[in-house]
């Protein structure tokens, strides 16, 4: 029986890019980190997250693997919460390629610009205030980042950096232009697991 | 809200979005195209393979703007070039055509036999050469936001790769069972300061993401190198000197994703043609490993 001590496991798909990172941040927040390199890796996961890397390659590896199919199988399939015990769809959180890929494989719909915000000269990090959140200022950094150019009528914009949607959701779908991972920031991914994984 | 650019996070942040991934030298547009195709999750911009540096001889700088520009506009990737060790003037250049990182090669004849680039006064990132941990250090702190071990470039021989992510690793494990005296004497034997020291003997691992680098030329290198603990790998002459680019680039960025299944790199090797003609360490007369300190 699963008690409250039950650790959530959250998979990182691991093709490429900064899975250390994102994994350090779930095991501050006590979930247990998966890497994802298979589609029988999707079993068992209450959750799933896409990190940054380049989204061409990742994209073009998934296919090849048969991953992509497996992504939207899981994202679109409810399955059980070992705490409440409730189905429920499977919560997804993409960051920067992520964030393009989800858009790309029709999981989020939005229009994305690759590489919008600019060359690595251009990346940059800072602090933002999302209420919904945390009451705290959030530290991000946005590298070589995607920029969303349009979200459909589903979609929730949480966030937005100089007018433009940085941070949104359609049901269980996160995504975000930036990385809080990069800095060791845990309010996003507390804020998108624990409350709506454990709630 | 204050945006904040070129932080040491932001520039060690590029490596990290790259890990498990293969970067690949090319000299054209078209080369960068099918390195991209391929799955390269970088290219390192040069005019010519290590290969053909070793055979042309002559100094080897840093290459054509225009060159560089041109594989620019091909991809979408991120785009490194090479500087040669020291010449700060040919990494400000790269830094004005906004590459993404910026490589201080020994592959390139050195320009100075004193001094490294001081890599903290530049905005665009850097990545270093080194073949011990004392090198690995000391171009940190000169600030370097990501390593490569040397290897010998060009020679499709994995030996020296080896050696120095090998010997890397022994110098952390050692440095992690000194006392913090021999601690202290170390940083001031390896010339570096104390602080990144520290760090690295508690990360255990160095402080900024770690490539495999010269000599690797099949899927088998590239995977050796990253069960030895690499963050992923660069791919020199390895790919465009094979008889088939396109699938050795695929084969090799496949064994990088899947370097612990033997499985699926017995399928990647399958049937890939000749590899690069590969060179003995022993023959050669020029080392490239041994530019730099």
């Amino acid at each position: 029986m699963p008690t409250k001590n039950t650790k959530l496991r959250i998979g990182i798909l691991a093709i490429h890019g900064d899975v250390a990172e994102h994994a350090a941040i779930l095991r501050k927040l006590k979930f247990e980190p998966v890497e994802v390199r298979t589609a029988q890796d999707f079993e068992n996961l209450d959750g799933l997250i896409l990190p940054g890397g380049e989204s061409t390659t990742i994209g073009k590896l998934m296919e090849i693997y048969g991953l992509k199919n497996e992504l939207i199988r899981f994202a679109t399939t409810p399955r059980k919460n070992p705490i409440t015990g409730n189905y429920q769809l499977p919560t997804i959180f993409g960051t920067c390629a992520g964030l393009i890929l989800l858009a790309k494989f029709g999981l989020l719909d939005a229009k994305i610009e690759r590489n919008a915000y600019g060359r690595q000269l251009d990346s940059f990090e800072t602090q933002l205030k999302i209420p919904t959140v945390s009451s705290k200022e959030i530290s991000v950094a946005f590298i070589r980042a995607p920029k969303i150019l349009s979200v459909g009528k589903s979609v929730e914009v949480l966030a937005k950096f100089e007018g433009v949607p940085i941070f949104v959701r359609e049901k269980n779908i996160f995504a975000a232009s930036f990385h809080p991972e990069t800095l060791g920031e845990t309010k996003i991914h507390e804020f998108i697991f624990t409350r709506k994984i454990t709630a | 809200m204050e945006k904040k650019t070129a932080t040491p996070r932001l520039k060690k942040g590029l490596a990290e979005m790259l890990k498990g991934g293969v970067i690949m030298d090319v000299v054209n547009p078209a080369q960068a195209v099918i390195a991209e195709k391929a799955g390269a999750v970088a290219v390192m911009a040069l005019e010519r393979v290590p290969s053909d540096i070793r055979k042309d001889g002559g100094v080897a700088r840093m290459s054509d703007p225009k060159m560089i520009r041109g594989i620019q506009k091909a991809v979408t990737i991120p785009v490194m070039a090479k500087v040669r060790i020291g010449h700060f003037v040919e990494a400000q250049i790269l830094e004005a055509l906004a590459v993404d990182y910026i490589d201080e090669s020994e592959v390139l004849t050195p320009a100075d036999e004193q001094f490294h680039v001081d890599k903290s006064k530049f905005q665009v990132p850097f990545v270093c050469g080194a073949t011990n941990l004392g090198e690995a250090a000391r171009r940190i702190a000169e600030g370097a936001a990501m390593i490569r071990t040397k290897g010998e470039a060009g020679t499709g021989n994995v030996v020296e790769a080896v050696r120095h992510i090998r010997t890397i690793n022994a110098e952390i494990a050692a440095l992690q069972k000194m006392s913090p005296a021999a601690v202290k004497k170390y940083a001031t034997e390896i010339r570096t300061p104390l602080a990144l020291v520290e760090e690295i003997r508690k990360l255990g691992r160095l402080p900024v993401v770690n490539f495999a680098a010269g000599g690797v030329a099949t899927p088998a290198d590239a995977a050796l190198l990253m069960q030895l603990g690499c963050d992923g790998v660069f791919v020199g002459s390895g790919i465009f000197k094979s008889k088939n680019p396109a699938k050795m680039a695929r084969a090799i960025v496949l064994a990088t994703m899947n370097f612990r299944d033997a499985k699926i790199l017995a399928q990647v090797s399958e049937g890939l043609g000749e590899a690069m003609k590969g060179l003995e360490i022993s023959t050669l007369t020029t080392k490239l490993a041994g530019r730099g300190w």
